[in-house]
């Protein structure tokens, strides 16, 4: 069985890696969407899907990354390559500070709160005009691929994202799967008891929160280099919202969730469009809804019922309860 | 000190409208434990509900009254329908079915009443009052009042009468209410029910002052959130106190602090309520939640 | 995806890739012109989306009507949600995917900055951008890209050298949207102004589109004791504006931007009486002022959108805009005739002489050159009598300065 999966990764990763031989620019573009907003989802989700600290404010720590990397390439010409850990050391140092006041609020009103710092950031990226260029936003060339590889643009592009993802996905892992990781799902699932184990609950739910903010700050830096431009309204609230609909629909607490939540919000709406033109969210609204339904648990979460369904047969119904999320994470 | 005045008369009267909404999204909350992100978009529709029924002929009394019915079964409705398949899921799958609904709602009404604003009658006069130099406008005043009048109904419904207390219990204890024999399903209906007759007086006393659109709430809803935070999602009276707090705070702000300005109105707002938060993490008005373990 | 699929796909992406090569008119065949198409159909920004559908209707007309020689029109458009990243993935759709022979009216300032380059990198024509930035008639940077409408710095422009001619004593509170569109028209004003905007402007006032009401602002604005009110709102704002300065019994000289002048959408709400006196600039005519009834101009539109746009609403000024845009894009392409080459294309909408449309204002022309990619330069000064604008002065001409 595990030999099974392996080789199923195998193939994936290969087929990951001819696929810019195989597509158009276009489809490439596509493709590198997906891998930033798996960056960044992957990292709301270890917030908000491991660490149960729910964050409608992410779109924020995005945006931060973005402008990041803008500013470095544009007005100190700072070659972009240096640009993106930059942007997540940086994101990490805000996440941290946000999280540290934050440790006070609870569920609905942390939320909210984060949801205030998303709409608080364009307004502020509008005022420091001097270096963020105001409302007309930062104009940037897209990165031109290091010589003697003979890929184009696009190539270049796919497989940087492809890269920082997957070493961002296996360093999630083994945070996840570690000590740590089981310090921060404890936190999430009994915080009473993880402080009577001896868990540093508040620096462990500071730490969560930089590291969060870190990935998504990479994802906005990442993809500002793709689409060449930045301007403080293509952040407003509703990304945040999307970046939640994306690790909801792709399974919380769930590694592979986040590739699986950046495909949806990728490409869900661009389906809707060619259905209908006329009222294109009413139809994308009912896909939310009706994903909701046939998967309450996320795409991953169903994935592994179906997976676990599978190699116990015997046991169909009544079988592993599924009300710990973090059991998906296995899955990945 | 006459602007002082005038900004905190023109901050209560926006205030109210955050206040309104805020209403209803506490009162969900209360009744169910979900946040209803579409809580603007139902209210949204309703107002539109009422203007086809003004624009119809009917008497402005009588519209509101039969929008508060629409309003009220077609929450029911939602709730039947829409939420029950999620009942038990975890609670962020219900934000997303929620979030759902917000987009359906905007799209619907765009594309069956158009983009271009319509304006909505109000029930008060328009002639706007004025005191020594000081001017509000009628309706500002009468919604406002309207809000205290719905918040005592609330109010007399949940402590006096047997469905309020029915729906209290089956929101702080659904197992025990149902061993008394409360149909628990159906008191989450009737919650969301009443919160879409709130919504739909928000936005029927809203209307009036920003006009109808189908974007008309999302930047009310934006504020009535911020409002529950400040006042306490746990307290009714808290939410209308604080879409007052945060309309005069904001005035305020963007006239006085002026190396600020108006370009960061809203971030020095959302600052305010999170340093109220920090001492206050409830809100003002709200109760910490105590959990057993 | 099954495997057929997949293998289906390769196929066609390959086929796709073939074509593009040999011909020197991508997109055009003896019987075909594919035009690419991006506006937000969904989100915030949703409004808009009656554009695209108008023009779509129109370019079903033109079809119904035998096409342009003898090609049938394929209007291919996309949502972009108004967002960048999506704008971005539409065109790169169009170019590189549907091979449609240019790029027509993406709008807003944010999404068509985020395709400036890539267009004029690849060489395709990105005609008719719909924004009022001033930065899209730039040919000897940006060869490929042409705007359309009037930009909003010539429409500030207009505004400041009214005040300087006509006010005594001026002085100027400003109420804009914190974005592009409102810090364009104000920097049209305020160079309009001159060294003299320092001390004429006594106070600036913002807000975000996020906001429940403008209230608190029109209160500082009077406080402020400005007589003059220059008004840089969308139409929800505007109608506020017009009505709480009322209530407050506030009256300035009010000067209010192009972009919310519709009489049915902006000045019926906030009241008529509450909006008389005020004075906007136009080019369009306005499909909700009873002055155009007869006008057979606004007749002929009318019976189109009866005809081929029943859904939409004849209230709504995007409409009218839509259609003309539309109607100066086939003017465009009749006059390149049997080249439809980008190359001609971009050259042909580079060389429009006089064109009046039926909906423009008269007096109205179009002109563009090879060093002049503002289409639209043309704009005239109204005021509201309580039912209609009243057209007043000279038409202004910006090129001519």
């Amino acid at each position: 069985m595990r030999a099974a999966w392996l080789a199923l990764g195998l193939v994936l990763a290969g087929a990951a890696a001819a696929l810019p031989f195989l597509l158009s620019g276009f489809r490439l573009f596509q493709f590198t969407q997906v891998f930033v907003y798996a960056i960044a989802l992957l990292g709301l989700n270890v917030l908000t899907g491991y660490n149960g600290q729910i964050s409608l404010g992410h779109g924020a720590f995005y945006a931060v990354g973005a402008y990041a990397a803008a500013v470095m390439i544009d007005r100190w010409g700072i070659a972009y390559g240096w640009t993106i850990p930059a942007a997540g050391l940086l994101c990490f140092a805000v996440g941290f500070l946000f999280g540290v006041p934050a440790l006070r609020l609870e569920g609905l009103y942390l939320a909210l709160a984060t949801f205030a710092l998303a709409l608080a950031v364009p307004q502020i990226l509008k005022y420091f005009e001097h270096w963020t260029g105001g409302s007309q936003g930062i104009v940037l060339s897209r990165p031109e691929p290091p010589r003697g590889l003979g890929l184009t643009a696009d190539q270049w592009l796919y497989y940087l994202a492809l890269g920082v993802l997957a070493v961002l996905f296996v360093l999630a892992r083994n945070l996840l799967r570690g000590r740590t990781g089981r310090a921060i799902v404890a936190i999430r699932d009994n915080p009473i008891a993880a402080r009577a184990m001896g868990v540093n609950s508040a620096l462990y739910k500071s730490l969560t929160f930089g590291v969060s903010a870190a990935y998504t700050g990479v994802a906005g830096a990442l993809g500002a280099l793709a689409v060449a431009f930045v301007a403080p309204d293509a952040f407003n609230v509703f990304l945040s919202i999307t970046f939640l609909v994306g690790i909801v629909i792709g399974g919380l607490a769930s590694v592979s969730g986040a590739l699986w939540g950046a495909l949806f919000i990728q490409f869900v709406p661009n389906w809707a469009q060619d259905i209908s033109k006329a009222a294109p969210w009413a139809i994308y609204g009912v896909f939310l809804i009706l994903f909701m339904y046939a998967m309450p648990r996320g795409i991953a979460g169903a994935l592994g019922q179906a997976r676990a369904r599978l190699a116990r047969p015997g046991r169909q119904k009544g079988g592993p309860s599924w009300t710990g999320d973090a059991s998906c994470s296995r899955w990945s | 000190m006459e602007t002082f005045l005038q900004q905190v008369v023109s901050g209560l009267a926006t205030g109210g409208i955050y206040g309104s909404l805020a209403l209803a999204l506490v009162m969900i909350y209360q009744a169910t434990d979900v946040v209803n992100y579409a809580q603007g978009e139902m209210a949204m529709f309703s107002t539109y509900l009422a203007w086809t029924l003004i624009n119809a002929g009917a008497p402005y009394w009588a519209a509101f009254l039969a929008t508060l019915v629409i309003a009220f079964a077609g929450g029911l409705l939602i709730e039947r329908v829409v939420i029950r398949p999620v009942e038990n899921a975890p609670i962020l799958t219900i934000v997303i079915v929620c979030i759902g609904l917000l987009v359906i709602l905007n799209s619907l009404a765009g594309w069956i009443y158009s983009y271009i604003q319509k304006p909505f009658p109000s029930p008060f006069p328009s002639r706007p009052i004025r005191i020594g130099s000081i001017v509000f406008g009628a309706h500002d005043l009468g919604a406002i009042g309207v809000t205290l009048v719905v918040l005592l109904l609330l109010y007399l419904f949940f402590r006096h009468t047997t469905l309020g207390l029915a729906m209290r219990a089956a929101a702080q204890n659904p197992v025990s209410s149902r061993l008394c024999g409360i149909r628990v399903g159906w008191m989450l209906a009737v919650g969301w029910g009443l919160a879409a007759a709130v919504g739909a007086v928000a936005g029927m006393m809203v209307a009036p002052i920003v006009f109808l659109d189908p974007n008309m709430m999302a930047g009310i809803l934006i504020y009535a959130f911020a409002s529950a935070t400040l006042g306490g999602f746990t307290s009714p009276g808290g939410a209308v106190v604080g879409g007052l707090v945060v309309g005069v705070v904001e005035n305020l702000a963007g006239t006085y602090v002026t190396f600020i300005g108006t370009e960061l109105k809203l971030t020095t707002a959302l600052a305010v309520i999170l340093v109220v938060l920090l001492v206050k993490p409830s809100g003002l008005f709200g109760r910490a939640a105590v959990r057993r373990v | 995806m099954d495997r057929r699929r997949f293998v289906l796909a390769l196929v066609l992406i390959l086929a796709a890739a073939g074509p593009a090569l040999a011909a020197d008119m991508p997109g055009v065949t003896a019987t075909e012109i594919k035009i690419g198409h991006t506006n937000p159909y969904s989100g915030n920004a949703s409004a808009y989306g009656t554009i695209g559908k108008v023009e779509a209707a129109y370019f079903r007309k033109v079809n119904e009507e035998g096409g342009i020689n003898g090609r049938k029109i394929t209007f291919i458009s996309y949502d972009d949600a108004y967002s960048p990243p999506k704008t971005v993935e539409m065109v790169r759709r169009l170019v590189e995917q549907d091979q449609v022979a240019f790029i027509f009216q993406t709008l807003g300032t944010p999404t068509n900055s985020a395709i400036h380059r890539y267009v004029n990198q690849q060489k395709v024509p990105h005609l008719f951008v719909a924004t009022g930035a001033t930065k899209w008639g730039d040919p000897k940077n940006f060869p490929w890209t042409m705007g359309w409408q009037p930009t909003y710095q010539t429409e500030g422009h207009i505004y400041a050298q009214y005040v300087l001619k006509n006010v005594p004593d001026p002085k100027i509170g400003i109420l804009y949207q914190n974005d592009d569109y409102g810090k364009d028209y104000l920097k049209g004003f305020k160079d309009g102004l001159g060294d003299a905007a320092r001390k004429l402007i006594v106070l600036e006032q913002s807000y975000e589109v996020t906001d429940a009401t403008i209230d608190s602002q029109i209160v500082n604005l009077k406080n402020s004791g400005a007589n003059v009110f220059f008004n840089v709102t969308t139409p929800k704002f505007a109608a506020q504006a017009i009505k709480k300065a009322h209530d407050i019994g506030w009256k300035p000289l009010h000067l209010l931007n192009n972009v919310s002048s519709s009489v049915g959408a902006v000045l019926k709400p906030a009241g008529l009486d509450a909006a008389r006196g005020i004075i906007t600039t136009q080019y369009l005519k306005d499909p909700t002022d009873p002055q155009w009834k007869n006008d057979p101009g606004f007749k002929e539109w009318l019976a189109f959108m009866k005809k081929y746009y029943p859904e939409g609403n004849t209230q709504d000024g995007f409409n009218v805009y839509g259609y003309t845009v539309a109607q100066t894009l086939v003017h465009v392409l009749r006059q390149a005739g049997n080249d439809l080459s980008r190359a001609n294309i971009m050259k042909q909408a580079a060389a429009i002489r006089d064109l009046s449309l039926p909906m423009l204002l008269p007096g109205i022309k179009i002109n563009t050159g090879p060093a002049d990619f503002y289409p639209i330069e043309q704009e005239q000064l109204a005021r509201f009598d309580g039912e209609r604008w009243v057209l007043f002065g000279q038409v202004y001409d910006a090129s001519k300065k």
